[in-house]
């Protein structure tokens, strides 16, 4: 049908003016406190509005085996951060000898982030990791790098309000890596099934003084 | 007679006065080191569970008024340091290290490692021997500090190169200090007996008299990783035990 295909073109060509320059790739992270490790874990989607244009879009990378960061909103400032942040904690390991510990991490991420402070860069991050005694660490920031640290979970992306409800309504302290994956898993899956522009799929990292166990799940492909 | 003002500057360009001769040497920094050599002594020792820095503050004559003004520095909570030559050269290495240190803790907010506020303080001296227009410092430093390294004892000289030391001495009679030092040292020396150790290596250089008030001593501790400068009242009952 002739009109519903130049239909089609034209909602593609069209950026709707009241969506959040945050919620134009869509994508979501939540990190989670156990019992001496943590966890975190994205959701797969990478789209452009509403047309998904990946479904192996990861979220969360690796700073240490120790510290892992989870990263929404413009894809583009998500792969440039990140970079940043390698090249960083690249440097810091160089001059000092040592990987940089969760609690500094977090703090140079903030002040990485505040620098742009009139230019910001649109992502929102997530710190996840384990600090010199394997404690839990985890830290949220807003785009300009206003920091949270919590002590049970952190979220972020185009769906907060179900990750919040879900993580609310799972959680419990001191989890072992086995339930902590299981509560991880079902909090994002659920929350990202109700929003359209996270989801196609997940992957969750487990981080314990052992090492790291790394999931990819499968959920809903819509 | 002729003008001996140095002068490097060609128009835009602005030259090292600092140059190397046929021999290999940077004479400005040997001129440095003689001017370190000239200057009151300063020690370290490290211990097992600390670090003692002292050093020799006789003023020049029983006019001087004020004994309020401290040689040895802080950098960091956790890092202290002294020196040996020009005292105003000093002040600017502490400027430049204590601001480096907060720059960092704004960074991280974590405070600087000992071997850090050390590698910034051997950039600075290295870059005066390599610009335009300005002669090395004319002091060398030690620095002591306490982090998650251990304790750690680090000596900083005009060329910009650092080494880290169990026990040293810089400044008037150094080598004879360093003799002492080496015949006293053991690696598992405790922090009350190096304060001992570097008060009776001072005393031995020392002109006159040496009271709790013509010298000056700090210390970082394992308990608590403070850099402190001792009270003079601290410093007295080191030297009675010591006598």
């Amino acid at each position: 049908n002739k009109t519903s295909f130049r239909y089609y073109y034209y909602i593609n060509y069209l950026y709707l003016p009241n969506m959040s320059i945050l919620e134009y790739n869509g994508g979501a992270v939540i990190a989670m406190a156990g019992k001496n490790c943590v966890g975190i874990c994205s959701d797969l989607r990478l789209g452009a509005q509403f047309q998904t244009v990946s479904r192996d879009f990861k979220k969360v990378f690796k700073v240490t085996d120790k510290l892992y960061v989870g990263l929404t909103g413009l894809a583009t400032d998500i792969l440039s951060v990140d970079q940043l942040l390698q090249f960083r904690c690249n440097m810091y390991k160089l001059r000092e000898n040592r990987e940089i510990k969760p609690e500094a991490f977090s703090a140079l991420l903030s002040t990485l982030l505040y620098e742009k402070r009139f230019g910001p860069w649109f992502c929102e991050p997530v710190v996840a990791g384990l600090t010199a005694d394997n404690k839990p660490f985890l830290s949220g920031m807003d785009l300009i790098g206003a920091p949270v640290f919590g002590s049970d979970f952190v979220v972020s992306g185009t769906c907060t309000a179900n990750l919040h409800g879900m993580c609310e309504s799972l959680y419990r302290p001191d989890m072992e890596p086995e339930e902590l994956f299981e509560v991880l898993a079902q909090c994002l899956l659920a929350a990202v099934d109700r929003d359209a522009i996270s989801g196609w799929g997940a992957l969750v990292h487990i981080i314990t003084p052992e090492g790291v166990i790394t999931k990819k799940l499968r959920s809903r492909q819509d | 007679l002729k003008s001996t003002t140095a002068t490097s500057i060609m128009g835009d360009m602005n030259f090292s006065l600092t140059t190397f001769n046929k021999t290999g040497k940077l004479m400005q920094i040997e001129y440095a080191l003689v001017r370190v050599q000239q200057g009151k002594m300063a020690l370290g020792i490290k211990a097992k569970n600390g670090v003692v820095i002292a050093t020799d503050r006789k003023v020049s004559s029983v006019l001087v008024d004020s004994n309020e003004y401290q040689k040895i520095q802080s950098i960091t909570p956790t890092t202290g340091i002294v020196y040996a030559g020009m005292g105003p050269d000093f002040r600017v290495i502490v400027r430049n290290a204590r601001k480096a240190a907060q720059k960092y803790y704004l960074t991280y907010r974590e405070i600087q490692p000992v071997s850090q506020v050390v590698k910034e303080s051997a950039l600075l001296m290295q870059e005066y021997t390599q610009s335009g227009g300005v002669r090395p410092f004319g002091v060398s430093c030690l620095v002591a500090g306490y982090d998650d390294d251990g304790p750690q004892l680090f000596q900083v000289d005009p060329s910009g190169s650092s080494f880290g030391w169990k026990a040293t001495a810089i400044g008037k009679n150094y080598v004879n200090a360093k003799n002492f030092l080496e015949r006293r040292y053991d690696d598992e020396v405790e922090l009350d007996d190096a304060v001992h150790i570097a008060l009776l290596t001072l005393r031995e250089s020392f002109e006159g008299q040496m009271d709790e008030n013509n010298v000056e001593v700090g210390i970082v501790t394992a308990e608590d990783r403070i850099f402190r400068i001792l009270t003079p009242a601290e410093v007295k009952d080191y030297l009675d035990e010591a006598n």
